[in-house]
């Protein structure tokens, strides 16, 4: 390709050009460089060792299926089995549900927390924060009042059917709209549940009728919850939506209808007995509150 | 734009431009309301534009020069401008999404700025409007050049470079309205895609006329690799984008592909992206501007020209490696393997030839910026890839998939390789074009220099800490069987480095903002053409 005329010996490399010249660009004749081919010697070495050892090449309906006979398939079912094994050894234990005795095995529980932490990180805390705080329409975990129950069996219970959930047997709860009282009164009545966790709430008052009328079915006749049907108690500094005036207008006027969703199709029986002993222990851990 | 234009010329773009807003005002009467109907009246914005510009000079001064004898160089100056503009908003909207990973609450409570749809923003203005038009710009300049021939007609470039902008508009403003097809680097619908097409293949025959006729008698390799780029992205784009609208008259489709097969074509589509959009195309700037700018040849042409088809052929089967572990069969994945680890030697071939062109030369890597810049590029290309060979081989992409490492590993390919060799071009192109000697301010382009080059750094380390913590995380059991940290955990533990690749970032970005004002200052009052050569007039037949 270079005409001997074009001779012109680069003083650097000491390589004749190809001849070419673009616009003041000039290519050096170098011979290929030796590494160059020793290293593409390599790589398809390398890629025939693997191709005769791993599934490669397709061969119409079927492919190569290497020395080695891998599927990854089988590796990956194998790897679930290996875990789910090493896991089985202790979490088998919560099949069953007598929570008294596996919070007694110390060595079990050791064990068995710091997963159940992490499960409820994956799980619960998106919702529920990282270390139980809630927010505004999640329930705190950790301040030990509760919607339902502090026992370990309901909160299971809630756990694996979910509150207002796809599920058969799910909790039902619902705060219907109110929006019906006249403006006025469901402002009276606002400020008396706002006064409620304080003791300034006169039951006396229209407004005190107005709640026993209205409110006193479900949140009970002193507005302390407790009746198993997901209502809170209105007496206790422990919010769900918020208890100022202007939160209780809101939820008067529109009602409330929270969702928790069921567990059973995602976490096994024994994990969800896992994480309601752990969210058990966080509604204790947190002092302050009987 | 038009004063380099005859009047026929003129009139064919007349022409061209009623028939842009044509299709933007029947596009927007059709759709009636949503994206595309907003994407009809910015074509028909674009068209009336034009008209009044081109109209309102039609009967202006004819050019003044014997023109055949002038390079066209009107059409790269509009370019590397779009170029910088994009940057800015591609790199800007960058920092502030990578910003609100770390403050992820001042998020606005706007749909349009949420996190999901700035993403695509980012990617598609710095790969398509930053890198695209750096490429349609250079293009233009380099094949000039080494085929001593102006392109063959001055109305093609132009249709290229504003219907190529009006596509990357669309896409991106699509984005913010919620409107995607969710192919990553494919997210604009079937209309902005159809459109590219008829882009493209302007681009494609004006590439192949100016070439043919050209006063070399051979083609610089850079053409080949800038053919390369095209042509195989032509390919990948129309392949990929296979969809069925649901009606004409609605931005949305479905693609024709579907399960395991999509995800293998995207795949294909997406890694070529980054070979043949990313790669080839930038290693034909590098092959035009490095030995012009270290007056130095190139080291050898032998192995431009084995590792320019080792490229092309090995890149084509490495897609695969993206679905390790996945639903795709065991085989597919072994060869997207293998031929990945093959693939590392015409990049490392390709990268050792630039290095290779500079000795002679270093003295003036050591003092000049502009070729510094380059030196930095074909470094980090010689680091991206063998990265890249790395995270292919299947094991190494158990522990790398999903994580920050891959989002660093793109990174030292784009900021390090891909932009480094932009800005390497554009300081070499700016002053020719404006008829200088040099940039306004050499000071600044070595400011922009060691801000890109930390900036660089920064991120990309980050990101690999960040990476390499996640994959350890994430597959960490505990000796009873059970996960060793949440997911929540290993957000968590990000935070360091988010904040670091934020800082990165912004140093990047800064150095974007210098180069921009520094280009502007440089063309600000430009004498019109460049001073370069002139052409060998043409032989008689």
């Amino acid at each position: 390709m270079t005409a001997p005329h074009h001779r012109e010996v680069d003083p650097v490399t000491g390589h004749d050009t190809t001849g070419h010249d673009w616009n003041g660009i000039r290519e050096l004749n170098t011979p290929f460089p030796r590494l160059v081919i020793w290293a593409l010697v390599l790589a398809f070495l390398y890629s025939v060792i693997a191709w005769v050892l791993l599934p490669a090449w397709p061969t119409g309906r079927d492919y190569t299926r290497g020395l080695l006979g891998l599927d990854q398939r089988a590796e990956a079912a194998e790897g679930f089995r290996a875990l789910s094994g090493r896991r089985q050894d202790w979490l088998s234990r919560f099949g069953g549900a007598d929570f008294a005795a596996l919070t007694a095995d110390k060595a079990l529980m050791a064990t068995a927390m710091p997963a159940a932490a992490r499960l409820y990180a994956d799980n619960c805390a998106a919702c529920h924060g990282t270390r139980g705080q809630g927010g505004p329409g999640f329930p705190v975990l950790s301040d030990g009042t509760w919607l339902w129950s502090g026992d370990p069996d309901e909160i299971a219970t809630t756990i694996r059917h979910g509150i207002n959930a796809d599920d058969p047997d799910t909790r039902y709860a619902e705060m219907p709209a109110f929006d019906w009282i006249e403006r006025p009164d469901r402002i009276a009545l606002s400020r008396f549940v706002a006064d409620l966790p304080g003791g300034a709430a006169d039951f006396e008052t229209p407004a005190g009728g107005l709640f026993t009328e209205n409110c006193a079915t479900c949140h009970g006749d002193t507005g302390a919850g407790g009746l198993s049907v997901g209502a809170p108690s209105l007496t206790d500094t422990a919010t769900l939506y918020g208890q100022d005036p202007e939160t209780v207008m809101e939820t008067l006027r529109h009602g409330r209808a929270g969702l928790m969703p069921a567990w059973s199709g995602r976490l096994s029986g024994a994990e969800i007995n896992l994480l309601a002993l752990y969210v058990t222990q966080l509604g204790q851990g947190s002092g302050g509150r009987p | 734009m038009t004063a380099t234009l005859t009047l026929p010329e003129r009139r064919i773009g007349l022409f061209l431009s009623v028939l842009l807003a044509l299709m933007g005002l029947f596009m927007a009467a059709a759709a009636r309301h949503g994206v595309m109907s907003l994407h009809g009246f910015m074509a028909l914005g674009l068209g009336l534009g034009l008209v009044f510009l081109i109209g309102g000079s039609l009967y202006d001064p004819a050019p003044p020069h014997r023109r055949p004898d002038r390079y066209y160089d009107a059409p790269t100056r509009f370019g590397l401008t779009l170029t910088l503009v994009w940057a800015i908003i591609g790199m800007g909207v960058g920092v502030w999404v990578a910003a609100l990973l770390y403050w992820p609450e001042a998020t606005p409570p706007w749909p349009a700025t949420s996190f999901g749809r700035l993403r695509p923003v980012h990617t598609t203005g710095i790969i398509f409007g930053f890198g695209g038009n750096a490429l349609i710009a250079t293009s233009f300049h380099v094949l000039q050049r080494t085929s001593r021939a102006r392109l063959a007609d001055s109305i093609s470039p132009w249709v290229v470079v504003l219907g190529y902008n009006l596509f990357c508009a669309w896409a991106v403003t699509g984005y913010l309205m919620g409107s995607t097809q969710s192919k990553e680097y494919a997210e604009a619908e079937w209309y902005a895609d159809l459109w590219l097409v008829v882009i493209w293949v302007t681009y494609f025959t004006l590439y192949l006329r100016t070439l043919a006729r050209r006063n070399e008698p051979h083609i610089y390799v850079a053409n080949w690799y800038y053919l390369a780029f095209i042509l195989v992205v032509a390919m990948l784009h129309i392949v990929n984008n296979l969809a069925l609208p649901v009606r004409l008259t609605t931005a949305e489709s479905f693609p024709v592909w579907s399960g395991v097969q999509d995800a293998m074509v995207q795949w294909w589509y997406g890694h070529n992206a980054v070979a043949f959009f990313l790669t080839a195309g930038f290693l034909g700037m590098l092959y035009y501007f490095l030995p012009v700018r270290s007056g130095r040849p190139i080291w050898s042409y032998r192995l431009s020209i084995v590792s320019f088809w080792g490229i092309t052929f090995f890149y084509i089967w490495v897609g695969s490696h993206h679905l390790h572990y996945t639903a795709l069969p065991y085989w597919a994945q072994t060869l997207g393997m293998t031929f990945s680890v093959m693939l590392l030697v015409p990049s490392w071939a390709s990268a050792g030839n630039a290095i290779a062109t500079l000795n002679g030369a270093w003295h003036k890597v050591r003092d000049d910026a502009t070729l510094r810049f380059m030196f930095v590029a074909a470094v980090f290309y010689g680091l991206s890839t063998f990265e890249g060979s790395f995270l292919a081989i299947r094991p190494v992409n158990s522990l790398s998939h999903y994580t920050d490492w891959t989002v660093g590993h793109v990174h030292s390919g784009t900021l390090g390789w891909v932009a480094m060799i932009i800005f390497g071009a554009i300081y070499t192109l700016v002053p020719q074009l404006g008829g200088k000697r040099q940039m306004a301010s050499p000071r600044a382009i070595e400011w922009h220099f060691w801000l890109a080059v930390t900036g660089t750094l920064i991120y990309v380390i980050a990101m690999w800490n960040a990476g390499i913590t996640q994959g350890l995380m994430w597959r960490a059991y505990d000796r009873n069987g059970a996960l060793s940290y949440s997911f929540v955990q290993s957000v968590q533990a990000m935070a360091p480095y988010y904040l670091l690749r934020t800082i990165g970032g912004a140093l990047f970005l800064t150095g974007a903002v210098l180069c921009a004002w520094n280009c502007r200052a440089t063309l600000r009052g430009a004498r019109e053409g460049a001073a370069d050569r002139p052409l060998v007039p043409q032989p008689a037949e």
